[in-house]
């Protein structure tokens, strides 16, 4: 028999916990659902703009009856739980019904806070958590004419909104000098209070309320006189006039986690029903996520945050048993049509903070970033809000910012890249606009498959549009389109992004476990993180296969079928399903044997076309892949090896003429550039690596877009790191300076092994240097000597098993399957 | 009409690989997955002809090693969101030995 799981709490955080789990163990349990309210699992969010009249009860209906049926779940809405008899395992409803359980699930929400004065118990007196409480709003609103808001915070506004919209004459209560304080500064909240007022809002600041009048229905509100004896009512009413009418009193002063069952059944609460970072109860058979909940020390009121718990609270009890809750920091937004409004973390500075602040009063906007350590830590934003997803995004990831500091407040799209936009960019855009160069893809393809095929996630449009599925600098002009099409609806994006389709796990997550469980080979991997296909995809083995390698270089095998064809067949593939060949020169140096050399293999070969590549060295196109082992085998009997420009490796090392010839050269960068490549030549990377070495700041070498950039100056060599041409061309950070090739070499490998450690796959050294920060780098390759050399004896272990010429052993008859057709023999 | 053709020892297909087969008017890619089912398709991408043989199989599907489009090795369909077909040969495994039937 199955296993019974009865979910107590017929919401959002309890409904979408059902969902993970279906997804991860669909027959696992048979599934009961207990819901106080007489609905579906609806999206409570949306109750805002079903009180302003912008949405229906229908729209906002998540899970309807079909869906529980379907997925074979038993639902029993109007009868909440009204007790837990933990010895015998079972839960009892209000209706009478006794049902067993194996695992519980506590997701019983929360409840608004009602101010206990007296009379706050009438009729007319409500708050606003449920389709209930709509109803009643839209009803009062039908009779009375006066509603007073008590709590000026995003719930209490949100009502208020609705209650106007409704015909009501609307005044907000507040206790505090400021609204949203708990998420605005003074500024922003003053640009909020004012554009509110311009809509109609009334607001009584500063005002405690002391009792609720009226007999059998509420007819008011009177306040509480401060220590003077003076009214606390600020706002141009006579001091003393302590009172204010009103037809309907809605509470928005708080929520309280829905914990009286859970507390009646002697499970440990706090301020909610605590729960460890399993998201398990003191009792484990019980496991509790929502609102209801305390997780170290914090209790959640958004959603996102939410469905993280969700996700982890399916994982165990689905019995993965890996996925951990680690607290969530959370940003809000005002849903009133028409203001837009943004916060996110910390954002009262506190000593040590820095402040970042745009305001412009004529166009009603104002921008604040509270910043420690080049680390955002808190975002305020009023009338222009199209970055705080960005600022956000900055901030969960802890972005080192001193890069674009300058300009962080003028938004992403200043950042000075052809492909970063915004929404009123894209609006502009006619809809022939091409906003994916790399597959031609224009703004009407994409708007056209949105909605045609009804798709919501940016992994959606990639797929079926190509749009941002190759060099992906477009992506921020197709997630603005994305959102100005789907509209905003609520959207949780996981704060961590999984490897693939193949898993829940990020690469982080993968790379610490390669590291801390010993995995050393794939099998291993797929097991041990719960991989859901038997072999992975395209996406995730080449990843894997990369890690296993990097850091397990002496004991795990390469597994050549989890490598992309060029770097199977060591040679880059062609429309045209040749190959082409590009030998090694070290530093670009070469010798007129070497030319011969390369001149009679192309003749040999009947190689169609030779150029002289952006790399310095030389590429012998259209090779069929049959001749390769045999045209390999005469370059290195000639002395080469591969140039790895095939790879995700190590590629070239630039050079220049240097102090040997140039009349400006100070040191020998064509020798350090042949070091250097002697000793990285063959080492497998995240990405591909470029290197180069420049004689003199003229830069000849153009060593400053380069991975690892060496400019030689008089007293000795600038380092150079994070550079990229390319795509996005990105110009190098200054690591340092040293006075010696032998120290050159040292930090190159040291540098180079901490990318291949950290980095995720296919993330090239720029990326990674803005992700993690110039300061995480010099504090281990700089501050650090012992790390150093310890990261520069890593690397040289690697490079013992790598620096093996894949063509000479290919050559030499390694792996001749894969060059060899098969002969039909009978 | 079609014969069953005696292709090569199962072993000499890497797992999770493919070996090529030249016949009268282009190339067969035979697909050993990872389970050690063993699939046939025309060498040819439907997208534009990439040599499918070159790509990385993962589960029953390959994909390309041009432009990423993912073939069905089944059924020589590209998945979705992708359109189009490429041919299917029937393959067997006996005692070992690969064989076509062409
Ligand atoms: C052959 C060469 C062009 C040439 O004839 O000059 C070349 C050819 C290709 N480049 Fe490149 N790149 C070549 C130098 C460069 C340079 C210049 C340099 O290295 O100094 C750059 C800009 C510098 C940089 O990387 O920061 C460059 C930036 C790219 C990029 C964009 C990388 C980025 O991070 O934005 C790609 C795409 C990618 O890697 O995803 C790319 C990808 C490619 C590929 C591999 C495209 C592909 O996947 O098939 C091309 C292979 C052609 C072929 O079939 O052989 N190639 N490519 C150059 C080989 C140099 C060598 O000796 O190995
Ligand atoms: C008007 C409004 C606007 C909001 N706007 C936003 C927003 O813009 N962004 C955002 O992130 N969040 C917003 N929220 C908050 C968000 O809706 C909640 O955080 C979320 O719904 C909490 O999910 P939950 O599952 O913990 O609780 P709920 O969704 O409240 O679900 C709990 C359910 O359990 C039921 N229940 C309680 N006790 C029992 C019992 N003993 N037996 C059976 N059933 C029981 C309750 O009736 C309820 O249906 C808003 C909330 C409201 C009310
Ligand atoms: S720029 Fe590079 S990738 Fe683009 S066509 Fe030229 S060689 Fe190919
Ligand atoms: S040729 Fe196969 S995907 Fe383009």
């Amino acid at each position: 028999m199955k296993e019974r799981l009865v979910l107590v709490g017929n919401g959002m955080a309890g409904v979408r916990t059902l969902e993970e789990l279906l997804k991860l163990a669909p027959e696992e349990y048979d599934i009961t659902v207990f819901g106080a309210e007489p609905y579906p699992n609806y999206n409570r969010i949306m109750l805002s703009p079903v009180l302003a009249g912008e949405k229906t009860i229908d729209e906002i209906i998540l899970n309807d009856r079909e869906w529980y049926e379907s997925n074979g779940i038993t639902l029993h809405t109007g009868d909440p739980v009204v007790e837990i008899d933990r010895i015998n395992r079972r839960v009892v409803s209000a209706s009478g019904m006794e049902v067993s359980y194996d695992r519980l699930l506590l997701a019983t929400g929360s409840n608004p806070f009602i101010i206990p004065v007296p009379g706050s118990d009438l009729p007319g007196v409500i708050g606003f958590r449920d389709i209930a409480d709509v109803d009643a709003m839209v009803e009062a609103a039908k009779t009375g004419k006066k509603a007073v808001v008590i709590g000026g915070g995003l719930l209490g506004l949100e009502a208020a909104n609705g209650l106007m919209i409704n015909g009501m004459d609307v005044t907000v209560v507040h206790l505090m000098d400021i609204l949203m304080e708990r998420q605005l500064d003074k500024p922003a909240a003053g640009m909020l209070r004012k554009s509110l007022e311009e809509k109609g809002m009334k607001f009584l600041m500063e005002a405690q309320t002391a009792e609720v009048l009226g007999e059998d229905h509420v007819t008011g509100l009177r306040f509480a006189d401060d220590a003077q004896g003076r009214a606390s009512v600020v706002g141009g009413r006579k001091p003393g006039t302590t009172e204010i009418e009103a037809d309907l009193v809605v509470m928005a002063v708080g929520i309280r986690p829905a914990m009286d069952l859970a507390q009646k059944a002697g499970l440990y609460c706090e301020r909610g029903v605590v729960v460890n970072d399993t998201m398990q109860t003191y009792d484990p058979r019980i496991y509790a996520v929502g609102e209801c909940v305390q997780h170290r020390g914090q209790c959640y009121g958004l959603v996102a945050p939410l469905f993280e718990q969700a996700k982890v609270a399916a994982n165990h009890l689905a019995k993965m048993g890996i996925a951990r809750y680690e607290g969530s920091v959370t940003s809000t937004k005002l849903k009133v049509t028409g203001i837009d409004l943004f916060s996110a973390g910390e954002f009262n500075e506190e000593d040590g903070d820095e402040t970042l602040v745009l305001q412009d009063p004529a166009q009603n906007m104002y921008k604040k970033l509270v910043v420690r350590d080049n680390r955002i830590k808190g975002a305020v934003m009023f009338g222009d809000t199209m970055d705080g997803t960005w600022y956000f995004q900055l901030l969960r990831e802890g972005t080192d910012i001193s890069a674009f500091r300058s300009t962080i407040l003028f938004g992403q799209h200043d950042l000075g890249d052809a492909g970063h936009g915004d929404e009123t960019r894209v609006a502009a855009l006619s809809s022939d606009a091409e906003i994916c160069g790399c597959n031609g893809v224009t703004k009407g393809d994409i708007i056209d498959a949105i909605q045609t095929k009804g798709l919501f996630t940016l992994d959606d449009v990639r797929a079926h549009t190509k749009a941002s599925a190759s060099c992906g600098s477009c992506t921020g002009l197709v997630e603005a389109i994305l959102s100005s099409t789907v509209g905003e609806g609520y959207e949780a994006k996981p704060s961590k992004k999984p490897v693939c389709g193949c898993t829940e796990h990020s690469h982080d997550d993968v790379i610490r476990a390669i590291a801390e469980h010993e995995l050393k080979d794939m099998p291993s991997v797929f097991s041990f993180l719960e991989w859901n296909t038997p072999d992975g995809c395209a996406t995730c083995r080449p990843a894997l296969n990369y890690y296993l390698l990097a850091r397990w270089p002496e004991d795990y095998k390469d597994d050549a079928q989890s490598r992309f064809i060029n770097e199977r067949a060591h040679g880059n593939i062609q429309k045209d399903g040749t190959y082409s060949v590009v030998p090694r020169m070290f530093g670009g140096l070469c010798t007129p044997s070497d030319l011969r050399a390369i001149a009679d293999v192309c003749d040999k070969y009947e190689v169609p076309e030779m150029k002289v590549t952006g790399g310095q060295r030389i590429d012998l196109f259209g090779v069929k892949k049959e001749d390769l082992p045999p045209l390999w085998k005469d370059l290195t009997d000639a002395g080469f090896v591969s140039g790895h420009a095939y790879g995700k490796a190590m590629r070239t090392v630039k050079t220049c003429a240097g102090k040997t010839w140039c009349r400006f050269g100070t040191q020998n960068s064509t020798g350090l550039g042949v070091k250097l490549e002697e000793l990285t030549w063959g080492s497998w990377m995240p990405h591909k690596f470029k290197l180069a070495v420049s004689g003199c700041p003229r830069n000849c070498a153009e060593a400053t877009i380069k991975d690892f950039g060496v400019v030689c100056v008089d007293s000795g060599y600038e380092l150079h790191i994070g550079g990229n041409g390319g795509i996005k061309v990105r110009v190098t950070d200054l690591l340092c300076k040293v006075d010696t090739e032998e120290e050159v070499l040292e930090y190159c490998g040291a540098f180079t092994q901490m990318y291949r450690e950290e980095a995720h796959y296919l993330e090239r050294t720029a990326p990674w240097v803005e992700r993690v920060g110039l300061g995480h780098i010099k504090e281990r390759i700089l501050e650090d000597e012992a790390e150093r050399k310890a990261l520069y004896e890593r690397f040289k272990v690697g490079q013992k098993v790598a620096q093996v010429d894949p063509w000479k052993a290919r050559a030499e008859g390694e792996a001749a399957h894969e060059f060899e057709p098969l002969k039909i023999s009978a | 009409m079609s014969d069953w053709k005696k292709i090569a020892p199962l072993e000499d297909i890497p797992r999770l690989g493919s070996r090529v087969v030249e016949i009268e008017d282009g190339s067969i890619a035979v697909f050993r997955t990872g389970d050690d089912q063993v699939f046939a398709v025309r060498d040819a991408c439907p997208h534009k002809n990439g040599p499918l043989s070159q790509g990385i199989v993962a589960g029953h599907t390959v994909t390309c090693p041009l432009h990423n489009w993912k073939i069905d090795l089944e059924s020589g369909e590209a998945l979705d969101p992708d359109e189009g077909c490429t041919n299917t040969y029937v393959a067997k495994v006996e005692e070992g030995m690969v064989y076509l039937q062409l």
